[in-house]
């Protein structure tokens, strides 16, 4: 049986389809403004090229911009009903303070709070009340809100609350959807909440993409499962997006950086992804991203939930170059339209392709306009652009080792062949790489808690984390005797007697079936 | 170190004011994120907050100190409830029988750099450009205040349900062990009003023109890396500052101890540092920064900032990674640390670290 996977990206939607560990064929079509198209146009493509018929697939794996986007351009969020578990606590900073206010009136803004919250150790600030937030349910369906994000204070410890919040809410809002923070985000209540109530304002754009995505499988005959990529690198069910959207943020980069891996068979490497306007540039470790550890910022909003730890700098395959001395590098690129905007395709502009191709390195269009600039401008644009890359690889190297480079995407040929003590390696397929990552995804499960050594030692709270998470990946369909531990990190809490350590566990398997 | 004299606080100038509080931080103290966000909501609220010098205030002027005390964690998961520190204020003013003329910041070094700003904001009153540490230090008993006989005590500690604490202890030592354990109860963290003081003690007693610069790091950080300069180099000029070295974290070792973030890093050299490495001690901020073999380039209560070698963005202990590209900054501390009390109350020793203190400027 044959794997398809895709991925959605601002200018290319790419197609591969696999079979075992071999990429059979590898496509590339225009990302359309409704999406499905693309991704219809691409997978017939690879499926004409290589004669396999659709009864033949056997799963989908799908990585997609579509909610990112919709939150950076504040399109198709719906009014969502913040109610945050913390009083008397936490009154001062209401849900959505720091909200950019385009993106908050995107939401609608509406926000309770009420009784309920943890403190660091368990105890209760206050105990919930039926009553209010009855009430607070009755005046949210006054509203017509049916989208709900409930978050307790120090819910990553005590998830108890937002649950029990939410089923007392559910007798007055039977139709509503409710996000528990508790699910997405980690400790600082602000971040966490506000992935919370993204991902709630989202969830009605979920629905319906999960849905066209199916439509659009259907149309080809497509009738196997399908699943969206997360962030982490695995893989989601159509009902777990439906309920998480947010977890989808930042998956291309990370379908890079997996595909990268797969390709080579580098497990510990830094991985650069070269598009048309910008480079990713991320750290492989053990064959996953390497998680961002500080708040992420998404469309002006802090949220701390899963992401990876991604370098972007403002150098891509469609980069402007003005040959000052020294010469000026981006930040303005042509993008896709560099095939007629790219002196080397006939048009007017100097891009960092074209100084690739003047000096050689890549045969593609003509290398005449670039050489006009004499050979020794270019290597001296060259180098710069050289520099610019070595940076950022060095920003994200993660040990002395001399791990090497990974370099994918379309602009990859920018790359030079060292950079400083690191060998770099070119996959076959390097291009369509991202595609590659989705359809290799795997099924995961993870754990981020704070527990009290006074009360159990170490290695019982990790392996009540480690359970936990194992369940948490077999109820989203991994295999269990496919699973194992991806990563474990334990940080003790500054300032606090009593032994407090917080637990973050990560497990992964195949998928089932 | 020199700075332009901040006169007012306004909404604009809380985005400086947090930086330089996290700069100040060195490596510690908490993000002042959370308190950058209550000042500004309470300036909204009541306007501006006027900047004092502390010479201006009358010898018998009340000038009370507040801040959060505890796990900085704790208080970005359990938010205050806002009115906690004002509450904490005004018991002690109710226990001394006069109300307070000026709010004074205690630690100008993350988290508490910006509380102090939330509640002067909040009851209308001015803030003394001044603070007690010059920096962030753990404990309470670490200000200058300690070195001029002014107890902390009578010392108030609320807690968002509406408790009030009212301590007095024999001296500042043992005021720091007992509210160290209230802060506990109170769920990891609590906020305080303590250290009541004169006009005439403070005159004495405070490090002075702290909240002018604070707002001047944090200026010229967001000044120069609009201009895409690193901002090392203005800082080093305009704060008599020291670029101790250059170089990629390389190890990061953590472990907790009493309560304390533990640890150290090794930085190996780049550019003019090359085939060097330096090594930083740290227990919440950073004490100590050695060559590898195991001369001291700085030592507390000097201080010792970690600096992102593109961005000039302060990097604190707990996010410090290998990899990171750095810039090890090192600033004289305020005269009163040098002397022999204030050597006692924060010097290496205290902190467990078996050598004696030497100027930062006596070292490089």
């Amino acid at each position: 049986m044959y794997r398809i996977g895709i991925d959605v990206g601002g200018t290319n939607t790419d197609a591969v389809i696999m079979h075992g560990d071999k990429v059979l064929v590898g496509v590339k079509s225009p990302t359309t403004s409704d999406v499905m198209s693309g991704v219809v146009n691409s997978i017939k493509k690879a499926l004409d090229d290589t004669q396999i018929s659709a009864d033949q697939i056997s799963a989908v794996m799908i990585g997609t911009t579509h909610f990112t986007n919709a939150v950076v351009e504040r399109r198709n969020m719906s009014e969502t009903a913040a109610v945050r578990l913390c009083l008397p606590a936490a009154q001062c900073l209401p849900p959505m303070v720091d909200w950019p206010d385009d993106i908050r009136e995107a939401v609608g803004g509406h926000y309770w709070m009420a009784a309920g919250g943890n403190e660091f150790d368990g105890r209760e600030i206050s105990k919930i009340d039926e009553d209010e937030l009855t009430k607070i349910a009755d005046e949210i369906a006054a509203k017509n809100i049916e989208t709900i994000a409930i978050c307790s204070v120090f819910s990553p410890v005590n998830d108890d609350m937002e649950k029990r919040a939410a089923a007392i809410m559910k007798k007055r809002l039977p139709n509503a959807n409710f996000t528990l923070s508790s699910e997405i985000g980690r400790l600082g209540i602000l971040e966490r909440e506000n992935a919370a109530i993204m991902n709630a304002s989202l969830r009605n754009l979920s629905t319906h993409t999960v849905d066209a995505f199916r439509r659009a499988l259907q149309s080809l005959k497509l009738t196997c499962p399908y699943f969206i990529t997360q962030n982490d690198g695995t893989l989601m069910g159509s009902d777990f997006v439906q309920a998480y959207p947010v977890l989808t943020f930042a998956s291309g980069p990370t379908n890079s950086m997996r595909g990268a891996s797969f390709l080579t068979g580098e497990q510990n490497a830094i991985v650069a992804d070269v598009g048309g306007t910008s480079t990713d540039v991320g750290a492989l470790v053990k064959g996953f991203p390497r998680p961002a550890s500080t708040s992420v910022d998404v469309g002006g909003v802090r949220t701390n939930f899963r992401m990876p730890d991604v370098f972007s700098i403002a150098l891509g395959g469609g980069t402007i170059i003005e040959p000052t001395d020294p010469a000026k590098i981006g930040p303005k690129s042509v993008g896709y339209r560099i095939h007629e905007e790219g002196k080397l395709f006939g048009g007017n502009t100097l891009t960092s392709t074209d100084i690739a191709v003047g000096l050689g390195i890549a045969d593609i269009g003509d290398a005449g306009p670039a050489r006009e600039l004499g050979e020794e401008k270019l290597k001296q644009i060259k180098a710069q652009i050289d520099d610019m890359i070595t940076n950022a690889v060095e920003r994200m190297r993660v040990s002395p080792d001399p791990i090497p480079v990974l370099a994918v995407g379309g602009g990859s040929i920018l790359i030079p062949d060292q950079i400083g003590d690191l060998p770099v390696k070119r996959p076959e397929n390097f291009a369509v790489a991202n595609a590659v990552g989705a359809a290799i995804g795997q099924i995961s499960g993870e754990v981020d808690r704070i527990y009290s050594l006074s009360e159990i030692s170490r290695d019982q709270a990790l392996s009540e984390a480690r359970k936990e998470a194992t369940d948490k990946a077999i109820a989203a369909g991994a295999k269990p005797d496919s699973i194992e531990l991806l990563d474990q990190e334990d940080v003790p809490l500054a300032y606090l007697p009593g032994n407090a350590t917080r637990i973050r566990l990560k497990v992964v398997g195949d998928l089932n079936g | 170190m020199s700075a332009d004299i901040l006169k007012k606080i306004d909404l604009e100038d809380m985005k400086n004011i947090a930086l330089g509080g996290a700069f100040l931080g060195t490596g510690g103290g908490g993000d002042p994120y959370i308190g950058r966000l209550m000042a500004e909501q309470a300036i909204r609220a009541n306007g501006p907050v006027d900047v004092v010098d502390v010479d201006s205030l009358a010898d018998d002027a009340l000038v009370i100190p507040v801040a959060m005390m505890g796990a900085p964690t704790v208080m970005l998961e359990k938010l205050p409830r806002g009115d906690e520190a004002n509450n904490a204020l005004k018991s002690l003013e109710d226990y001394l029988g006069k109300k307070a003329d000026a709010i004074f910041c205690i630690e100008a070094g993350g988290l508490n750099s910006t509380i102090p700003i939330a509640v002067a904001a909040g009851v209308g009153l001015p803030i003394v450009d001044g603070d007690g540490m010059g920096r962030a230090f753990p404990e309470l008993q670490m200000v200058s205040m300690t070195m001029h006989d002014i107890t902390a005590c009578p010392m108030v500690m609320a807690d968002e349900k509406g408790n009030s604490l009212v301590l007095n202890t024999v001296d500042n030592l043992s005021t720091e062990k007992f509210a160290r354990v209230i802060t506990i109860e109170m769920g990891g963290a609590g906020l305080i009003a303590l250290y009541p003081m004169t006009g005439a003690q403070a005159k004495k007693a405070i490090l002075r023109g702290s909240m002018s610069l604070i707002n001047s790091i944090g200026r010229i950080i967001h000044e120069e890396q609009a201009a895409n300069r690193n901002p090392v180099h203005k800082l080093s000029n305009d704060l008599n500052g020291v670029s101790l070295f250059e170089g990629r974290v390389m190890d990061v070792d953590r472990r907790t101890e009493g309560g304390f973030a533990r640890g150290s890093c090794t930085i190996e050299g780049l550019g003019s540092y090359d085939g060097e490495s330096i090594s930083l001690e740290f227990q919440n901020e950073f004490l100590l920064a050695k060559t590898a073999d195991g001369k001291p380039k700085a030592i507390t209560p000097d201080l010792i900032c970690l600096l992102d070698l593109e961005t000039g963005q302060p990097i604190t202990t707990e996010q410090i990674r290998y990899g990171f590209r750095v810039i090890v900054f090192g600033l004289p501390c305020d005269p009163q640390w040098r002397t022999d009390h204030g050597i006692e109350l924060a010097g290496p020793r205290y902190f467990g670290y078996d050598l004696d203190y030497q100027k930062l400027e006596a070292l490089n």
